[in-house]
């Protein structure tokens, strides 16, 4: 008795400290947001442009300290430019995608670090990289929960021309829909869900909560819907338990909520009933025993 | 049930296509698609079949000349919902997690509002379509867990709920059986009966000659177009497949006039 009391009090403790609750639920929010998200990433093919978005961001951040307005903006707009830039670059040279993506971000990224160590500022690199949601201001807290709802309302809105987009651009521009608009407002979308992302995983981890939530639910699913619930449901959870046991492990939180995130992968993509690594390597031993 | 409507034909007028990386693909492309005719469009692959389709529907930039619908330049006869287009097999994600109700309520959703909230009339005619191309009980299904005939009247079905005037049909019989092939054509002179017009690619010669009216011969550029009477002479198609053995020529010729 002594000892489940003991137990109980041992798992709770970490939730009377104020900036705990805080945490968990900043990034619960924002594992929501990536969630919805990743889930027209996944389906797009899109993970690298998200990687490009992220990185284009830190110029962003320092200018925005620099002219004393919040970081959300600059940051949006320095993630937003570089994918302009990206489909400026492509469509004027016989470039690949992949190679024109790898030279914008590189190039922004690495603009943003001569910036942060050129202009005096208190922003901590290691911060942006990896994020810092225990430490997190009320004020970066509002620019996240902007940033976040706005993405959702746009995406609550526009969902069925999005998944259009995703699924087949040729017809939406059939039926006379601007497939240019849809094109900007994902990758806006994206920027700003990033935006949000910012203080809780960092530039480097959003990455794992734009691609993995989306990936689970596809290894799930077969239906969009559902798909997008398992996402949603996977993605809350790692964020609340990363951040819970970053706690307890002492260890970094951004990280801990990647590992749990990535520990869910693993097991979905081997134990997952249709599209499983084991149900696969089933399927093709009943072939060879019905030869 | 659905009602004769005033056809469509589709002009293309001096057309150049050129490639980002400077191929040129087709040069100087002009030719009529008569309205209410089914229009056979045939040539060899790397020909232009699909650049002149993608070019008719506007997913292609020209660089040169202009295509009309009726009166209407492309972007206004698709705001006017006046197009539709079957795909390719090859250019759709199969693994994509939509059913094949949800693909073919995309047909509808120029009809809808700003949320695309299907009505009930988008409703009906979502399952009249399904029900027409006999899929209705795989409404269903995720749009990978079809055969390739299926696929092909998932994406016929589409075309339908839309109501386009004008249907193209991107190569609808490859890796489709022989049933299947019937049933498409089958499909494609009811609708051509009821004011529809209809533009198919194809490779497949032999049955051309018992289904389209008029035939449109192309090989980076257009080299014949009329009948098909007039125009699917062994001669023209010499011309438009130069580079194949001429043997396999005749034994498709031979087999297209043995089905007349």
């Amino acid at each position: 008795m002594i000892d489940l009391l003991a137990i109980w009090n041992w798992l709770v403790e970490p939730l009377q400290y104020g900036f705990l609750r805080q945490a968990i639920w900043v990034s619960a929010f924002v594992g929501l947001i990536c969630a919805v998200l990743s889930c027209y990433i996944t389906l797009k093919g899109w993970s690298l442009m998200g990687d490009a978005i992220s990185h284009a961001v830190v110029p962003g951040v320092v200018v925005a300290y620099a002219l004393g307005i919040p970081f959300a903006i600059g940051a949006f707009t320095f993630g937003f430019g570089a994918t302009v830039a990206i489909g400026y670059i492509k469509s004027q040279t016989r470039l690949k995608e992949d190679a024109v993506i790898g030279i914008v971000f590189t190039g922004f990224f690495a603009f943003g670090l001569v910036l942060v160590t050129k202009i005096p500022s208190n922003i901590d690199l290691f911060h942006i990289l990896f994020g810092n949601v225990l430490g997190i201001s009320t004020q970066d807290i509002i620019q996240t929960l902007i940033a976040g709802f706005i993405t959702l309302m746009v995406v609550l809105l526009r969902r069925k021309d999005l998944l259009l987009f995703c699924f087949d651009p040729n017809h939406a521009k059939a039926i006379g829909l601007n497939t240019q608009v849809m094109y900007y407002t994902l990758l806006s979308t994206m920027a700003l869900t990033i935006v949000a992302a910012l203080q809780t995983a960092g530039i480097i981890l959003v990455i794992s909560m734009l691609v993995t939530p989306g990936s689970i639910g596809y290894l799930l699913s077969d239906r969009f819907d559902r798909m997008l619930g398992i996402a949603i449901f996977s993605s809350v959870l790692s964020c609340v338990m990363g951040t819970y046991l970053s706690y307890h492990l002492d260890v970094s939180t951004g990280g801990s909520i990647v590992v749990f995130l990535t520990l869910l992968f693993i097991l979905t993509m081997i134990f997952a009933p249709k599209y499983g690594i084991l149900r696969q390597q089933l399927r093709q031993n009943e072939i060879i025993v019905d030869r | 049930m659905q009602t004769t409507t005033q056809a469509l034909d589709i002009t293309v007028d001096n057309l150049s296509i050129t490639y980002s990386n400077a191929r040129l693909a087709l040069y100087n492309a002009y030719c009529r698609v008569e309205s209410g005719t089914i229009t056979g469009l045939v040539g060899p692959n790397g020909g232009g079949k699909s650049t002149l389709f993608k070019a008719i529907m506007g997913f292609l930039q020209p660089s040169q000349g202009r295509i009309r619908v009726g009166d209407f330049p492309v972007l206004k006869a698709q705001k006017r919902q006046l197009m539709a287009y079957v795909p390719q097999s090859d250019e759709v994600d199969w693994n994509f997690p939509v059913s094949v109700f949800d693909v073919v309520m995309m047909g509808r959703y120029g009809y809808m509002n700003f949320l695309r909230i299907p009505s009930a009339k988008d409703r009906r005619l979502v399952m009249e379509s399904l029900e027409r191309v006999g899929m209705s009980e795989f409404r269903h299904h995720q749009i990978g867990e079809l055969s390739g005939g299926q696929k092909k009247r998932a994406f016929l079905a589409r075309a339908l709920a839309q109501e386009g005037k004008v249907i193209l049909l991107d190569e609808p019989f490859t890796g489709v059986d022989v049933k299947t092939e019937k049933r498409i054509i089958d499909l494609m002179m009811q609708l051509r009966d009821e004011g529809h017009t209809i533009l198919v690619s194809t490779h497949d010669l032999a049955s051309i000659s018992t289904f389209c009216d008029r035939t449109i011969l192309l090989n980076r550029t257009i080299l014949a177009s009329g009948t098909t009477e007039e125009t699917f002479t062994e001669e023209n198609l010499t011309m438009t497949f130069g580079g194949l053995p001429v043997m396999s020529l005749q034994q498709m010729f031979a087999k297209s006039e043995v089905d007349v």
